[in-house]
Formats: C-alpha cells, structure tokens, sequence
C-alpha cells in the first residue's frame, strides 16, 4: 500500500439537532472518509443530543434547569425534522421510507461514521451550559474541544457549518 | 491470503464507497475483495477511490446487465 501524503481534511461544524441535518453531516462525512478524507465532526450545542449516551429522554447534565433541558432535547431517538416534524412522526415515517429504499438511515450512518473512526469531537462551552460530561456521550468521543483547538484540528482543510 | 466478498448493487451514496472502504480497512496485505456493484455512480467511484487509497484494482468485470465485479486487493 502508498503512504498518501496531503491527505484531504473535512471538518464539520455540527451545530444542528435536526434529524435531517444529522443525515447531511454524517452523509457528507462517512462519504468523504471512505473517499481518503481525514474527517473531524464537531459538535456542539443542539448537535451534542446526536452523540449522547442515552438515545432517549433523560434528565441527563447537572443542575435543576440543565436537566430539564435534557429531558425536553433527549437523545437520538427525538431528534425532529427541520420542516413539517408534526410531533415527532416524521423522523419515524422519514427512517421507513429510508429503509424500504434503501438508502442509509441516520443509525446507519452514526455506525459507518465509528468504524471509518472518525474524529468525534464534543464543544466545550455548551458542555458547561447544559451541564454535560465526556461521560453523558459515546465512547467514540476522542475529546472535547474549544474553538482555539478546533481551528487547529481543521486547519488546511474543508470547514463547513450544519 | 484471503478473499472477501461484498454485494452492494442494493445500495445507494453515501454506502456503497463507505461499505467498500470498511471491508477493505479489515483485510490484510495481499487479501483480496470482491465487490459487486452496479453500473453509474458506484462503478465510477469504488475503484477509483480504491486505487487513490493505495489498493491495487486487479479487474473489472461484466456479472449481467448493468452489475459488475471489481477485483479489489490489498
């Protein structure tokens, strides 16, 4: 095998909990790892619920109020669609019409996204806001990250914002 | 050395290069995988990103209608 220097470099931004949002990024980054680029996702805020350790609702973090809003934001199992998610239905109905396609659902996509590894970052600042740990998340997670070492990480390569 | 297969004429993008990739990712020098796949899109990228990647595409050949055998080796 080559030893391949100046290898590409994706970095993404995962700000978004939206269900179809979550499918772009980890779309756009398995993809782009099978293809040879390195890949870094960084998560923050709304985006942390993709990576929690509970999928489901659970009054994860510290704190009375950071606890409440783990339990209204959940895991991965309650991420809405951006557009027309009528209660929670349609990430449901969306991940059918997936599966009968054939087309990767979001599951799949997080589970290729592990065993390409993946750079899985979480975002320090709204770690401390929402009073989550390192522990709340996947083991997947190599580090948590603040911007100075995010823009390190990604430097030299592609950064895009979802 | 050994020889793996993998069907992914049942896939779509991103799954078909991803599915490649991590099954190429477990072999070990001079292993093989054989990928069947369809013509269009995966026919244009496994190979080649399989060969930018530094594996060795050994053949390309024609199974029926439109589905494919790539030759991939480690």
């Amino acid at each position: 095998m080559s030893t391949i220097t100046n290898k590409k470099k994706l970095s993404i931004i995962c700000f978004s909990g939206d269900f179809d949002k979550l499918v772009a990024a980890f779309t756009l980054a398995t993809g782009s790892s099978a293809v040879g680029y390195d890949v870094n996702i960084f998560f923050t805020f709304w985006g942390l619920n993709a990576i929690k350790k509970k999928k489901g609702r659970a009054f994860t973090g510290k704190g009375f109020l950071a606890r409440f809003f783990g339990f209204l934001m959940g895991g991965i199992n309650n991420v809405p669609l951006s557009k027309l998610n009528f209660l929670g239905a349609s990430p449901k109905l969306m991940t059918y019409m997936m599966k009968k396609r054939n087309v990767a659902t979001l599951k799949d996509l997080i589970e290729a996204a592990k065993n390409l590894n993946i750079n899985l970052y979480a975002c320090e600042m709204s770690m401390i806001i929402l009073g989550l740990t390192l522990d709340d998340f996947i083991p997947e997670i190599k580090e948590v990250l603040g911007v100075a070492n995010f823009l390190n990480y990604s430097e030299g390569g592609d950064r895009l914002f979802i | 050395m050994a020889t793996k297969n993998l069907d992914i004429t049942r896939e779509h993008c991103p799954m078909t290069f991803v599915k490649t990739k991590i099954e190429l990712a477990k072999l070990q020098p001079g292993d093989r995988l054989e990928v069947l796949l369809t013509e269009g899109e995966p026919l244009e990228n496994v190979p080649r990103s399989s060969e930018e990647q530094g594996y060795k595409v050994i053949s390309i050949e024609k199974v029926k209608d439109n589905i494919r055998k790539v030759i991939i080796e480690k």
